[in-house]
Formats: structure tokens, sequence, C-alpha cells
């Protein structure tokens, strides 16, 4: 497991992967947001925690499509099922690898681009926070829908299709708990239900991804 | 179509219509009932709804598209509810007949989740003044639609029919589970302005008798036009495999 993990995080950081270009991304979409709504700081301070995490997330989904597809291509992935590792543990091991490599440095990157749209002080802590626990449950979503659509040819379109519905829970107590946190109102409740998706999510879709793996593998 | 019956026994009751054969012949034999029923039911509910109720005391005229918006509204639950069943099925008993409902199943639901949302627009643009809110409601069923969207894509995606059937089970039973928790989570985003419910059980909350039994003839109406369409839709995709099968042997021949 832990061969698996130094694997794939040295492809992630060292082979021009999606380490990067998630960042990169996140930034261009934090970037272009004030040119699309216009530099009222009042505005923008108002709309940062949901931008911020909107931002996050699609960063997250446009580093999916590397998750399983190069894997799948060269033959690891019929390795790793027939391996001894469980299927669910190996691909629990990517999601993890798939968060350290996009998710955290997203997380880390966050305050600096609150910055630029403005966010209120009193955000700071609770926009990490939030990011810090929503954060797995997005790599972990995201390793089933790439599960499901490995063997469709240019399947990222799909791929975002059928990911994007299911991070609308996520989302919303992700963003609420940010908001709240940025308008000085109690953002326990939200953080609480965050958590709770993400720690189900962690529970039981390794499942689901290995499931629909297997029969992509068949 | 694998043909890997080797048990003696024929089996029976319900799970006997698993053969796309039987299937057939009952669904051949019940399809005109089905519709001619489904027609008298809407034809009736509608006619009735429309032209022999009186108009709501607040909501004058508007009220009468009630007829048309909540038993599409009920059917697009309740058919994403079927598919669920459905793939269930497949995935445990691996009964083809299943997997190709599952999959008729989903454009009928994608077009009631239209219908009632472009109703709900129409009849929220005289009522609230706008033809959308981001209102729980309304944006638990926004959701639901991308899940259909979602589902068919994934059907269209893949080639292989079993391998398509597979992973679009999972999909729904994953689905489901997020669907009802979207549900949920934007009860907590945003309060909204959507009436209560027209209909439950406790009949305190249902809408006043004139318009309860025109609208019953009208869900009666699109239960049985879901069903109707269900059972064609399967027969077909039967019929499109059957035709898929033929073909491939042709080709070894």
């Amino acid at each position: 497991m832990k061969a698996l993990l130094k694997r794939d995080l040295m492809l992630a950081f060292r082979a021009g992967g999606g380490f990067g270009l998630g960042l990169a991304f996140f930034l261009i979409v934090t970037v272009l947001v004030p040119f699309g709504v216009g530099p009222n700081s009042d505005l923008l301070s108002r709309i940062a925690p949901g931008i911020l995490w909107l931002g996050a997330l699609l960063a997250c989904l446009l580093s999916l499509d590397r998750l399983l597809a190069l894997d799948w291509e060269d033959g690891t992935l019929d390795l790793l099922a027939t391996s001894p590792l469980p299927l669910e543990a190996g691909l629990s091991i990517k999601a993890l690898a798939h968060w350290i490599s996009t998710g955290l440095p997203l997380v880390l990157a966050a305050p600096v681009l609150g910055i630029l749209l403005n966010l209120p002080t009193p955000g700071y802590g609770w926009l990490v926070l939030s990011l810090l626990l929503g954060t797995p449950a997005l790599s972990v979503i995201g390793t089933f829908g790439a599960a499901l659509t490995v063997g469709v040819k240019r399947g990222g379109l799909l791929m975002s299709l059928l990911v994007l519905p299911l991070y609308v829970p996520t989302l919303i107590f992700g963003a609420e708990a940010a908001r709240r946190g940025a308008t000085g109102m109690d953002a326990t409740t939200p953080l609480l239900m965050l958590a709770g998706i993400t720690a189900g999510v962690i529970a039981i879709m390794p499942f689901a991804s290995a499931a629909a793996l297997r029969v992509n593998l068949r | 179509m694998s043909v890997s019956d080797h048990t003696p026994k024929r089996p029976s009751g319900f799970w006997s219509y698993a053969n796309p054969v039987k299937f057939l012949g009952f669904s051949q034999r019940i399809l005109p009932t089905l519709w001619v029923l489904s027609a008298i039911c809407l034809v009736v509910g509608l006619i009735w709804g429309f032209f022999f109720t009186p108009d709501d005391f607040r909501q004058g005229s508007t009220v009468k598209i009630i007829y048309l918006h909540v038993p599409s509204a009920l059917m697009a639950i309740n058919a994403w509810f079927m598919m669920l069943v459905a793939s269930l099925i497949w995935l445990i008993r691996r009964h083809h007949v299943s997997a190709l409902a599952a999959k008729a199943a989903a454009p009928v639901g994608v077009v009631m989740t239209l219908i009632a949302l472009f109703t709900g627009a129409v009849w929220g643009e005289p009522m609230w003044g706008t033809w959308w809110a981001w209102d729980p409601r309304l944006t638990s069923f926004l959701i639901l639609f991308l899940f259909y969207l979602g589902y068919i894509a994934l059907w269209s995606a893949i080639e292989d029919p079993d391998t398509a059937a597979d992973l679009t089970s999972v999909l729904c039973l994953v689905g489901s589970v997020f669907a009802v928790l979207s549900r949920y989570a934007v009860n907590f985003w945003n309060q909204g302005l959507h009436q209560g419910a027209s209909l439950s059980l406790d009949k305190e909350e249902n809408v006043a008798d004139v318009f309860y039994f025109p609208l019953l003839v009208c869900i009666a109406g699109f239960v049985l036009l879901f069903f109707a369409l269900v059972l064609y839709r399967t027969g077909t995709e039967i019929r499109l495999r059957r035709t898929r099968a033929l073909q491939a042997r042709e080709v070894r021949a």
C-alpha cells in the first residue's frame, strides 16, 4: 500500500502531472471572476467563499481524468486488480494520492487567492478548515467517476456530467460553512455536515468505485 | 442474450417474466389495454380539471396547471425509483429484461422531470413573479434532471450492453443515495417559496376535494401512461438486442 501511494505521488509530482496544473487552474479561475463580475470589492468579498470553493472543486475535477486513465492504458490497473491488495484499498490509496497531490495544495493556496477576492478576515480559517474537510470527499467521489468512465474513449466530458451532480452536497455544505464563517455567523453545523459527508463517502464509495472498475476490467 | 437456463424446473410466478419471450408476450397482450386506459384517464381527468372545476379564490385559473404539474413531478421521482429497483434486480439476479426496463424508463423519467420543471415555471411566473427561484424543491428537481442526463449519457457511451447495464446500475445506486443527500442539503441551503405538498396521506394537507378527485384521475392517467411507455420501450430494447445478436451471428457465419 505504501509503495502504491509512493508511486502515485512520485508520478503526480515528477511526471509533469496534475500537481501544478490544478493549482494554476485554480489561480486562473479566481483571477477571471473579477473580470466577469466587476472589480467591486464589496461584491467580491461577499461571493469570495463560494467562488473559492467552486474553483477548488473545478480544479479537482480537472485532474480526475488522469487519475485512472494512464494506469488503464499501460495495464497497471490490471496488475492492481490481480494483486493481493483488495481493489477497494487500492482505489482508496489512489484517491488519497490524488488528494495529497491536488486537494491539499488547493487548501494551502486558497487563503492566498482569498486576498485576491477580498475575503473578509474572519473567513480565512473557516475557508481552510472547510476545504480541508471537504476536498477528500471530492477526491473519493471523483475516483468513482473515473472508475465508471475509464473504459470510455475520451470520457472526460462524460465524467464531468456524472461527477458534478454528486458534488452537490459537498459543495453546499462546504461553501455554506465558509460563507457563514466569513460573515461571522456560526459555521459549526455545516462543518459537521460536511465532515459527516466526507466520512460517509470515504467509508462507502471505494466499494462502488471498485465494483465499477471490476466491470470495466472484465 | 444468454440462454443459460440449465435448471429443468420452469421458473414460475413473477420471476418468470424475466424471460424475454414471456415478457414480450405478456406486455404485447396488456399494452393495448394500458394505452386505452391511460388515454381515458388523461382525457377525463384533464377535461374535468380544466373545464369543470372552479377557479381557486387566490390563484385564479392558474391553479389548473396542477393537473399536469403534480402528476408529472410524482412520476419523475417514481421513475427514478423504478430504475433503482430494476438496477438492483439486474445486479443481484442478472435478468436482462430488468436492465433494459431501467434503460427504457430513463428517457420517460427525464421528460416527466422536464414537464414538471416547465409547468412549474409557467405556474410560478404569475404566482411568485419569477420563472425560477432557487427553492429547495425546484433545485432538487434540477439536480434530479442532471442525474437523469448523466445516466442516459453513460448508457449511450458504452458499447457492450452488459458492461453498460452494470455500470449504469452502479451509477443509479450511488446516484440515488446522492439524490436523497442533495435533497436534504438543498433544504438546509435555502428555505423556499414552494407551497406545501398538495397531496399526502395526511388528509389535512390535501387540496380541496373539488381539485382532489380530478387530480387523482390525472395521476392515474400518468401512472398508466408511464407503465405503457416503459413496457413499450422495453419491448423495443429487447428487439434491438435480438437484432444485434442476429447480426453478430451473420457476421460470424
